[in-house]
């Protein structure tokens, strides 16, 4: 009987062959943490053990609150750098990077076959270029640091078959909005998710990171794409380390396919207060909101600001909308300032803020007042996540979110083609 | 065995509504956590939680944000364990490493309502609820150990101690 690529690499890891539900200790390849390495560094500090057991292995960015925002904010920052240096890390990202999933994708710690862990629920991005990776909390990432070990479920895997071709003004974002509403946010839990089929194999690697991002939404343990041509394109001028392409096998046993013919999918919307209340946008077109938010790990990549540049040239946002843009990170942000797209953007009438997490999470740069709407191409909606508990929070794609922001609500982008 | 009463909610309850972001970096004391546990979900909970008390949710508990403030500031609150359908696997091993047991009963779920009752017996595996008793799978033997410790920082400490007298 064949295995899928988690039971492979992890067996692979273990040193023994692996099936899923069984539980096996692992040393990963790396593990990431933001500005919570100051809980990590105070948890470690517990343990009695005065040097990290792999230093190298540690990779540490900046991009929750960057820069601080507050005192507490600059002193945690502030452990971290004092940290970093004390016990020799070179693998640190100052603030000025960018969102922690990027900036760790760009200097390709993310290879195929690698196993990678990160106290981010967002780890799941790596999948994009074939590894394993997943998020754990920041005790565990304090026990890693110590032991270089942890101890895994080897998980089941879900496959997702993507064929057919995207219509126009559809994109990544809309697949898996639409993949999370028909199944809910717990379809995946404690699983793989592999996505397959012809339409993933013509996503770029930035499309396949959205995907791979947003299976946390279905409560994945991680995302996966077989490495394909654009991704040894990708690593060609990247790569830091050697990999292995680990695949699934063809008889691999999966716990269900979901089959996606993606020439149907319609840009989607999930609406207030779960990511799997998803709507097509021509349900909710009409919806006022006062702040529009393009970036983060999800919707901040060249090819998310094109999208959205093409659709603002020569046009304003709505008096009523603050439009904030947030490149992902400062080689997007770079790449963006040399081909005009944020020339293009700042005329529009867009705030352009620092590559970082920005108001994602609710600590800083654009929070929500009671009874304020916000249009975002984030991943997450709960309440209270950007702000009042009071507030309503929209995800959608960043060219549904461009073509809204002109007209001061939701707004169906086939109308921008 | 210890008295608490239950503290009702539904499917997917998740972590920024258990523990806004925005006091993620702020908020470092147990005590002041608990003071904002379930503030944007039910902000009688922090106000009225006792010491004992159980939350009894739906399904998907705990999705969303690897941040262990989710479970920490439960703890904090003196919540004696939660009991729900299912977890979000993150919350799921938070919870464990930080020393709250979380039970999974489909049947307890359903059944005991706001208010209620119950004490539990964690190495028997059941919640009594007046006349009613419930089970629950045994935790995995993986995670005992960690549960038995104290938490992750306790058992990993222990870890390393006898590998240096070895």
């Amino acid at each position: 009987m064949g295995q899928t690529f988690s039971e492979k690499i992890l067996g692979k890891k273990a040193g023994k062959k692996a099936k899923a539900g069984e539980v096996i200790t692992v040393s990963p390849d790396y593990y990431l943490s933001h500005d919570n390495a100051s809980a990590i560094i105070g948890e470690f500090k517990k343990l009695g053990v005065r040097a990290v057991k792999a230093p190298r292995k540690i990779v540490i960015i900046l991009d929750h609150i960057v820069p601080a925002a507050a005192e507490k904010y600059a002193q945690n920052h502030k452990t971290i750098r004092e940290f970093v240096a004390e016990q020799n890390i070179p693998n640190f990202f100052d603030i000025q990077h960018g969102v922690c999933h990027q900036v760790l994708s760009e200097a390709s710690f993310a290879l195929p076959g690698k196993v990678i862990m990160g106290s981010d629920s967002h780890t799941t991005t790596y999948g994009a270029f074939g590894a394993f990776s997943a998020g754990i909390g920041r005790t565990e990432v304090a026990s890693i640091w110590a032991t270089d070990e942890i101890w895994l479920r080897v998980p089941e895997t879900l496959k997702i078959e993507l064929s057919g071709k995207l219509g126009c003004g559809v994109s990544a974002k809309d697949v898996i909005l639409k993949v999370i509403g028909d199944h809910g946010a717990d379809r995946a839990n404690y699983m793989a998710v592999e996505f397959t089929g012809s339409a993933a194999r013509d996503f770029s690697l930035a499309s396949r990171m959205v995907l791979a991002n947003m299976s946390a939404e279905m409560g994945a343990k991680n995302g996966y794409f077989e490495p394909d041509d654009k991704t040894l394109e990708w690593l060609k001028k990247r790569a830091r380390a050697d990999y292995d392409i680990v695949t699934s096998d063809a008889d691999a046993v999966y716990e269900a396919v979901l089959s996606y013919d993606v020439s149907g999918i319609e840009p989607q919307v999930a609406c207030p207060h779960t990511v799997d209340n998803v709507k097509p946008v021509t349900a909710v077109e009409g919806k006022k909101f006062q702040q529009a938010l393009i970036g983060t790990c999800t919707n901040g990549r060249l090819e998310d600001l094109e999208i959205v540049a093409k659709i603002l040239k020569g046009k304003k946002i709505h008096p009523r909308v603050r439009a904030l843009v947030l490149p992902a990170s400062r080689e997007v942000y770079l790449e963006a300032l040399k081909k005009g797209i944020l020339e293009v953007l700042s005329e529009a009438g867009c705030v352009i803020l620092n590559p970082g997490c920005g108001p994602c999470l609710g600590a800083h740069e654009g929070i929500l007042a009671p009874g304020e709407v916000v249009l975002s191409t984030s991943n997450r909606n709960f309440k209270g996540r950007m702000g009042s508990r009071d507030s309503e929070i929209f995800l959608a794609s960043p060219a549904t979110v461009a073509a809204s922001a002109l007209e001061g609500q939701i707004t169906d982008p086939r109308k921008y083609p | 065995m210890k008295k608490g009463k239950v503290w009702k909610y539904g499917d997917d309850v998740n972590t920024d509504v258990i523990f806004p972001g925005k006091y993620t970096y702020t908020l470092m004391e147990p005590s002041e956590m608990a003071k904002h546990a379930l503030e944007a979900l039910d902000p009688e909970f922090a106000l009225m939680v006792k010491p004992g008390d159980v939350i009894v949710a739906g399904k998907n508990f705990g999705c969303g944000s690897s941040r262990e403030q989710a479970a920490a500031c439960l703890k904090a609150a003196g919540v004696q364990a939660v009991i729900a359908k299912s977890f979000a696997r993150i919350y799921f091993r938070n919870a464990i490493n930080l020393g709250l047991p979380v039970l999974q009963s489909e049947e307890a779920s359903d059944n005991l309502r706001a208010g209620d009752e119950v004490e539990i017996d964690f190495a028997g595996g059941t919640i009594m609820a007046g006349e009613k008793t419930y089970k629950f799978p045994p935790l995995p033997d993986s995670v005992i150990g960690i549960l038995e410790a104290g938490g992750l920082i306790e058992y990993t400490k222990k870890k390393l101690q006898n590998q240096a007298k070895t």
